[in-house]
């Protein structure tokens, strides 16, 4: 005990939760994957929205002057479903992914030493995770929106953000990323492991939804709360009429959906930040 | 100063670790030594804050490292050279880590610099050979200066040269009055770097006390004879009181079948006596050699009844 330490430790800085964002932000930006990744994404979404406008654009002077005249399919072309769906898994798993490989490669646990305040780093991994997905989701949107427009400029059927609806559309397309890849990171926390978070995360955003229809009440509660058909019904620019209908519709509200929008990834991430807190690393 | 409390860790129906008691003083290296699936990296994880323990405490620097928002300004650790993203380039995983607790980003320069990876720094982690992670994984427990640092099997991978380097370090860390923690299994690497041992098997605590002490009661003395006799030499020695066995050396096999000289390993009489023993009825010696036991030996004798998997049939 004779040569005990002769100068103070260093002093200690402050725990701040920007650091921890800044240092989750480093983690993703020195991913060679990805820039790549989010490009593919973007590439692929924008895609579908110029091949959808590009139909419409041929089968145009097939269209009943109403159709032409209502712009019927503007909206559906810069949001088709398709490209949507690439979108909803793209974030999920790169959302899932950000969490899981941290787990697959014992990484967690050099972080963990570096963070024992597991919560507050997995919330600065949700914050990255929703500010970058964010302006993904921003960017893609925009951009499908704007080519689509462009492309139906041609036949005078482009659509402004005055259209009705437009602007919502725009929005809820935008947040489609954010939303399902906070979904993903969620059940990456509470599940670990990434083949099954994968495959979870997949079922839960574009299977699940197919079991349900609109016909039951019950069933139609169950598919009004998924993300795919809130995003659905906030990019429709008109409501299916019950009159027109042969089976009885119980359509999602706007605000219901907006909700179901929320619900999702607060419910997925809030329950990782319990269970984190409680099992060993 | 690290010190664990009637620590006990249960993974299911497993005790891993089992009322577990030691200190570990800082300015000084502690070798923490058990054969495998003695419970550890148990330990150290527990104590590290990465499992909650089932019962006791395990404390670093009084603070159970859990209750730190930020670790690494109070110890360093490096558990698993493999425990990077293969993706990231030493300096980026280094930048992260530095960044989340705060520390400048010249930082992450120095440490690679000391452990000699400044030329690596913008490689990719997965295109690293094991002695380079454990080089990496002890410049992240160097990067917050901390007073207490803790490696598990730190020299696992390094080649000859690197496991020297490691040696030096560690006594210059405890030197400027870090508290050094380390495990391994093997006793050798312990005698050459380490103050202070604490020996556990099976969860539980055999010794803890200091190299030399470690040394001076595991010297049990043996000694070695050669004799072209064995069979009379053995009667003589063992009505003396002494404990013979057929040892391996020159002499055993064929040439001791057919007559030859026999090794025989004799406890329990000093070599003087066995001499006189030995002239006294006319039985010709060759050799005679008094023997002390390696610390390896008698960290073997007394981690025998705890080895978990033993090679072959069970004791």
């Amino acid at each position: 005990m004779t040569t005990r330490r002769t100068t103070p430790p260093t002093a200690v800085p402050p725990a701040r939760f920007g650091d921890l964002v800044a240092a989750e932000w480093i983690k993703i930006r020195s991913l060679r994957s990805t820039p790549w990744t989010l490009a593919l994404v973007a590439l692929v979404v924008i895609g579908s929205s110029v091949a959808a406008a590009v139909a419409d654009y041929q089968r145009f002077p097939h269209y009943s002057p109403e159709a032409r005249r209502e712009h019927a399919f503007s909206l559906h072309d810069a949001f088709p479903a398709e490209g949507y769906m690439c979108l909803m898994l793209a974030a999920g798993c790169i959302g899932a992914i950000t969490v899981t490989s941290e787990y697959g490669t014992g990484l967690i646990r050099t972080t963990t030493v570096a963070v024992p305040a597991r919560g507050a780093m997995l919330a600065a991994k949700a914050v990255v995770t929703a500010a970058l997905w964010s302006v993904v989701g921003a960017v893609v949107a925009t951009g499908s929106f704007v080519v689509s427009q462009a492309i139906l400029d041609g036949r005078d059927a482009a659509i402004t953000l005055d259209h009705s609806g437009a602007v919502r559309a725009l929005v809820a397309s935008a947040l489609l990323a954010p939303v399902c890849a906070l979904l993903g990171l969620g059940l990456g926390a509470l599940i670990r492991h990434s083949a099954t978070t994968m495959v979870t995360t997949t079922f839960t955003l574009l299977m699940l939804p197919l079991f349900f229809s609109t016909e039951k009440q019950w069933s139609a509660a169950i598919r009004n709360g998924m993300v795919d058909s809130s995003w659905r019904r906030l990019t429709m620019d008109w409501v299916p009429s019950q009159a027109d209908s042969l089976v009885p519709l119980h359509t999602a509200t706007i605000s219901g959906s907006w909700t179901v929008y929320a619900l999702w990834p607060l419910i997925a991430v809030a329950l990782a930040l319990i269970v984190v807190r409680r099992r060993d690393v | 100063m690290i010190e664990v409390n009637e620590l006990t860790k249960r993974y299911g129906a497993k005790t891993a670790v089992d009322r577990l008691s030691f200190t570990v003083r800082p300015g000084r290296v502690t070798g923490f030594l058990g054969p495998n699936g003695a419970g550890k990296t148990s330990t150290l994880r527990v104590l590290l804050g990465l499992d909650a323990p089932t019962s006791g405490t395990a404390t670093v620097g009084g603070v159970r490292f859990r209750d730190h928002p930020r670790g690494l300004h109070h110890a360093g650790a490096l558990l698993d050279a493999g425990h990077v993203h293969g993706g990231r380039t030493a300096r980026a995983h280094l930048a992260a880590l530095a960044r989340s607790n705060g520390i400048a980003a010249r930082r992450v320069a120095e440490v690679l610099e000391e452990v000699g990876l400044a030329d690596a720094a913008r490689r990719r982690v997965g295109g690293f050979s094991l002695g380079m992670r454990q080089r990496l994984g002890i410049a992240t427990a160097l990067l917050g200066d901390p007073p207490v640092l803790i490696f598990d099997e730190p020299v696992n991978g390094m080649d000859p040269e690197g496991v020297l380097w490691v040696r030096r370090l560690f006594r210059r860390l405890a030197a400027e009055g870090r508290t050094v923690f380390l495990s391994s299994h093997l006793m050798s690497e312990m005698e050459q770097t380490a103050d202070d041992l604490v020996v556990i098997g099976q969860g539980r605590l055999i010794t803890a006390e200091s190299v030399r002490d470690f040394a001076a009661r595991g010297t049990r003395l043996s000694v070695t004879v050669v004799t072209p006799r064995p069979t009379e030499l053995t009667a003589v020695l063992t009505t003396a009181g002494a404990t013979v066995e057929p040892g391996d050396g020159p002499g055993d096999g064929p040439e001791a079948a057919s007559g030859a000289a026999a090794t025989l390993t004799v406890t329990g009489l000093p070599a003087d006596r066995i001499a006189a023993l030995a002239f006294e009825h006319r039985v010709l010696l060759h050799e005679l050699t008094t023997r002390a036991a390696t610390l390896e030996e008698a960290f073997m004798e007394l981690t025998a009844d705890s080895v978990e998997y033993l090679a072959g049939e069970t004791r």
